[in-house]
C-alpha cells in the first residue's frame, strides 16, 4: 500500500466508501440447474485486494457463485461483472481470473515448475521472462528445490503450494480458492493459512475463498459471506460476524453459541429485553432495531463471555442461577455446561489460570452465571 | 515351500504352452524337409542311446535361415507386414481414439451400451464377421450398390482383393483393442485439469493437446501395440479381403506349411517373425510397467 493510500484509509474498509468502486458485482444473479436454484437472486459486491471468503455448508451455493467468477457456469438471470466489464460471454481462457482448485488440478505428467509455467506459456512471452517469473513464483511458495518433480513426487501441502503458485503466475486480478486447504491436516492448515494471507498482501491480488470451515474463513478473510440456501444470509467482518450475527443461523454456524429462546418485554437505546424463563430476571442484550413488545426472539450470547462464579454476582446486567452438568477441561481453557431449573443448558467458559486443583467449581454444584448487556445480540429471525 | 509352489505356477505354464512349443519349432527350423511322417529329417531315436542323439545334433544346420535370406519373397513379406501393420495401427488409432473420446464425454447412463456395443461383435464368429466384408466389399457389394444407386460412381469401386481391402479388415477387426485401452486412460482423466488449462488460457482444442492427449498417451500406446502385435502375423484376413498381391508373411507362413509341405522353411518363417515381434512386446511390457507405476 502506498503511503498515500495509507494516510487516506488507515483501516481496510472499502465497502464502506461509497465512491469506491467494487472490482465483483453481482446483480440479482440466479443460477437454476434444472430445477434446482442453486443460487437465487443474489447481489453483492467485492472490493479490489478483498480477502472474501464465501462461507457455508456444503450445497448452499458458494461452489456454484466462484465457478461463475470463473467462467465455467454463467447465470440462468442476472449479470455478473468485474472491473466493470459484463462477463456473461467471456470464457474462462479470456477472463484475468485464475483459480486454485479443490483437488489442486495439478498437470501429473508435467514437472512442478511446468505446471507454474503453463498458464505463461499461454500468453506466448518469451521463455527468459517465463523463467524469471516461475522462479519468482517458486520463492514465493519456497518451492525452489522441487522445480523439476512431478507432482506425485511432493506431498500434499507442497502440491497446495504449488497449486497456489500456478494459479498466481499469471498475476491475475482477481484469484478464486476452491477450499484451498481441505485437503490438509490441522497443524498444515493453520500454518498456511497465515502464509495465504501473507501472499495475498504481498501480491496485493483480490481474493475469493470458499470454505465450509468457519475458523478458516475468520482467519483469514477481510470479509465473511454467510450462505445458505443459494443466499448470502450476511455479510460483514469477521468480527461483526461472531459479535453481532445478523439472525440465529449465522450466530449457530459461526463458533460456539447460547441461543435461549424468550419474549421481548423492552426495547429500544440499542438494547432489548427478553423473558425467558420464570423466576429468573430478564436478560439484556444489543438490539440496533426497536423489536415491539411480545416478539418471540432469541437472545445469542457466547460461551467465552458468560463469567461463571459460585456466589451471585454483584452489579452485573445479566445474572442467572443453575447447576453445573458437566465440564470439558480443554487444558488453555474449561467449558461448564449449566443447567436452568427450566431445563435450559447454557455453556460458559473460563480460562484455565490456576491449577486444576485450587478452582473451587465441580459438578452438581449451584452456580451463577453472568454477562454483561453487550455480551449477547437479541435476534429475531 | 508354499510360495514358491504358487510361483511355479505359471512359469510351468510358460514352459508348458511357449516354451516347449516354441523349442520344437525351433527344431524343426534347423532339420531338412523329407518325403516323411513327420516330413522332416533328422528325428530323435533314443534308442540308439547317445550316438543317436549326437547324429541328430549333427543333422542340424542354419540352412534354412539362409534359405530366408537368399529368396527375396521373405524379407519382402516380412516388410510388407510390417508396413501392413504400421499403417493399420495408425489407421485403427485415427479411428478408435475419436470412438474412446466420444464414450468418455458421453452422458453416465449411456456408457455400458457404448461399451456393449464395442464388445459386442465378439460374440459372433471372427471368421464369419471377416467373411462377411467380402459381400459388403465385393464388386457387386452392398457399397458399391449403394455409391451407384445414389448416383456417385458409375463404375463399381475395386477394393476386395487389394490391401484396402486388408486395411478396412484389420482396422474393424482390432477396433476394440485400441477403443479400451484408451477409453480407460480418458475416463481416468479428472475433469477439474481440463477446466485448469482452460482457466490458464488454453481454448478447449490447446487443452485437448496439452492435457487430454498426453494423459492417455499410455492407452495409446497400449492400444497400437495390441493392434500392431497381432495384425504383424495375421493370417485370415489377408487370405479372405486381400487379393494376389497382399503380401503378408502370415499367408507366406501358410503356403509353407499346407502347399508346400516344407515345415522346416515354415519354422524359419514362424522363428525369424517371433524375434521380430519380440521387440515391441517387449516395449508394450515396459509401457505397462511405466503406467502401473504412474497410478501409484
Amino acid at each position: 500500500m502506498s503511503d498515500a493510500a495509507k494516510a487516506s484509509a488507515p483501516v481496510f474498509e472499502p465497502w464502506k466508501n461509497p465512491s469506491e468502486k467494487p472490482l465483483i458485482r453481482f446483480e440479482n444473479v440466479t443460477k437454476r440447474f434444472g430445477d434446482f436454484t442453486a443460487i437465487d437472486d443474489l447481489t453483492i459486491n467485492i472490493y479490489e485486494r478483498e480477502f472474501f471468503a464465501l462461507l457455508g455448508p456444503s450445497g448452499c451455493g458458494k461452489t456454484t457463485m466462484m465457478r461463475m467468477l470463473g467462467g465455467f457456469e454463467t447465470p440462468t438471470e442476472g449479470a455478473i461483472t468485474i472491473d466493470g466489464q459484463n462477463m456473461s460471454a467471456v470464457p474462462p481462457n479470456k477472463r484475468a481470473v485464475n483459480m486454485m482448485f479443490q483437488s489442486y488440478a495439478l498437470f501429473p505428467h508435467l514437472s512442478v515448475a511446468e505446471n507454474i509455467a503453463f498458464g505463461l506459456k499461454r500468453d506466448k512471452l518469451p521463455a527468459d521472462r517465463i523463467a524469471a517469473r516461475v522462479e519468482e513464483m517458486l520463492s514465493l511458495v519456497q518451492l525452489n528445490k522441487f522445480a523439476s518433480r512431478k507432482p506425485h513426487q511432493i506431498s500434499g501441502g507442497q502440491r497446495q503450494r504449488v497449486a497456489l503458485a500456478r494459479s498466481l503466475a499469471k498475476a491475475p486480478k482477481l484469484l478464486l480458492l476452491d477450499e484451498p486447504l481441505g485437503a490438509l491436516d490441522k497443524k498444515l492448515r493453520q500454518d498456511t493459512q497465515f502464509e495465504l494471507m501473507d501472499i495475498q498482501e504481498t501480491t496485493g491480488t483480490t481474493f475469493v475463498i470458499v470454505t465450509h470451515d468457519q475458523e478458516e474463513a475468520m482467519t483469514v478473510a477481510s470479509r465473511i459471506a454467510v450462505m445458505d440456501h443459494g443466499k448470502i444470509v450476511q455479510v460483514d467482518t469477521p468480527a461483526k460476524i461472531y459479535e453481532e450475527p445478523g439472525s440465529v443461523y449465522v450466530a449457530d454456524f459461526i463458533g460456539d453459541v447460547n441461543l435461549i429462546k424468550g419474549m421481548v418485554v423492552k426495547s429500544g437505546n440499542d438494547h432489548a429485553s427478553i423473558s425467558w424463563a420464570e423466576g429468573q430476571q430478564d436478560l439484556i442484550g444489543i438490539a440496533h432495531d426497536e423489536i415491539p413488545h411480545g416478539t418471540d426472539a432469541t437472545l445469542a450470547v457466547r460461551p467465552e463471555k458468560v463469567t461463571i462464579s459460585t456466589d451471585r454476582p454483584e452489579g452485573v446486567t445479566n445474572a442467572l442461577s443453575g447447576k453445573v452438568l458437566d465440564i470439558a477441561y480443554l487444558g488453555n481453557m474449561s467449558t461448564y455446561v449449566i443447567e436452568t431449573a427450566n431445563g435450559t443448558l447454557i455453556k460458559a467458559q473460563a480460562a484455565n489460570t490456576r491449577r486444576i486443583s485450587r478452582r473451587a467449581i465441580t459438578w452438581d454444584q449451584q452456580v451463577w452465571l453472568s454477562f454483561t448487556d453487550t455480551a449477547g445480540v437479541v435476534l429475531t429471525s | 515351500m508354499k510360495r514358491f509352489a504358487l510361483i511355479s505356477i505359471p512359469y510351468l505354464w510358460l514352459l508348458a504352452l511357449f516354451l516347449v512349443p516354441f523349442l520344437i519349432v525351433l527344431k524343426i527350423s534347423l532339420s531338412d524337409t523329407e518325403l516323411a511322417i513327420p516330413p522332416y529329417t533328422p528325428t530323435l531315436d533314443i534308442a540308439q542311446g547317445w550316438a543317436g542323439v549326437r547324429e541328430w545334433w549333427a543333422g542340424l544346420d542354419m540352412e534354412n535361415f539362409v534359405w530366408l535370406t537368399e529368396d527375396d519373397l521373405y524379407w519382402k513379406a516380412y516388410l510388407s507386414s510390417l508396413k501392413i501393420a504400421i499403417i493399420s495401427t495408425l489407421l485403427t488409432l485415427m479411428v478408435g481414439y475419436p470412438i474412446a473420446y466420444g464414450m468418455t464425454r458421453a452422458p453416465d447412463e449411456w456408457r455400458p451400451t457404448l461399451m456393449m456395443l464395442i464388445i459386442l461383435p465378439f460374440w459372433t464368429s471372427f471368421l464369419i464377421r471377416v467373411y462377411s466384408w467380402k459381400a459388403i466389399l465385393s464388386n457387386e457389394g452392398l457399397l458399391n450398390q449403394l455409391l451407384i444407386g445414389i448416383g456417385l460412381i458409375d463404375e463399381p469401386l475395386v477394393i476386395l482383393n487389394t490391401n484396402i481391402a486388408v486395411y478396412i479388415g484389420i482396422v474393424y477387426t482390432y477396433l476394440p483393442f485400441m477403443v479400451l485401452p484408451i477409453y480407460a486412460a480418458l475416463e481416468r482423466l479428472d475433469e477439474s485439469l481440463l477446466e485448469a488449462a482452460e482457466d490458464l488460457g488454453c481454448s478447449r482444442f490447446t487443452a485437448f493437446w496439452l492435457v487430454t492427449f498426453p494423459l492417455s498417451k499410455q492407452g495409446v500406446i497400449a492400444g497400437s501395440f495390441l493392434v500392431f502385435i497381432p495384425a504383424m502375423g495375421e493370417y485370415v484376413i489377408p487370405a479372405l479381403l486381400g487379393g494376389s498381391k497382399t503380401l503378408m508373411i502370415g499367408k507366406v507362413l501358410f503356403e509353407e506349411f499346407f502347399a508346400n509341405r516344407d515345415w522346416p522353411v515354415a519354422s524359419a518363417v514362424a522363428v525369424v517373425l517371433l524375434l521380430i515381434l519380440i521387440i515391441p512386446i517387449v516395449l508394450f511390457q515396459r509401457n505397462e510397467e511405466k503406467q502401473r507405476e504412474a497410478g501409484k
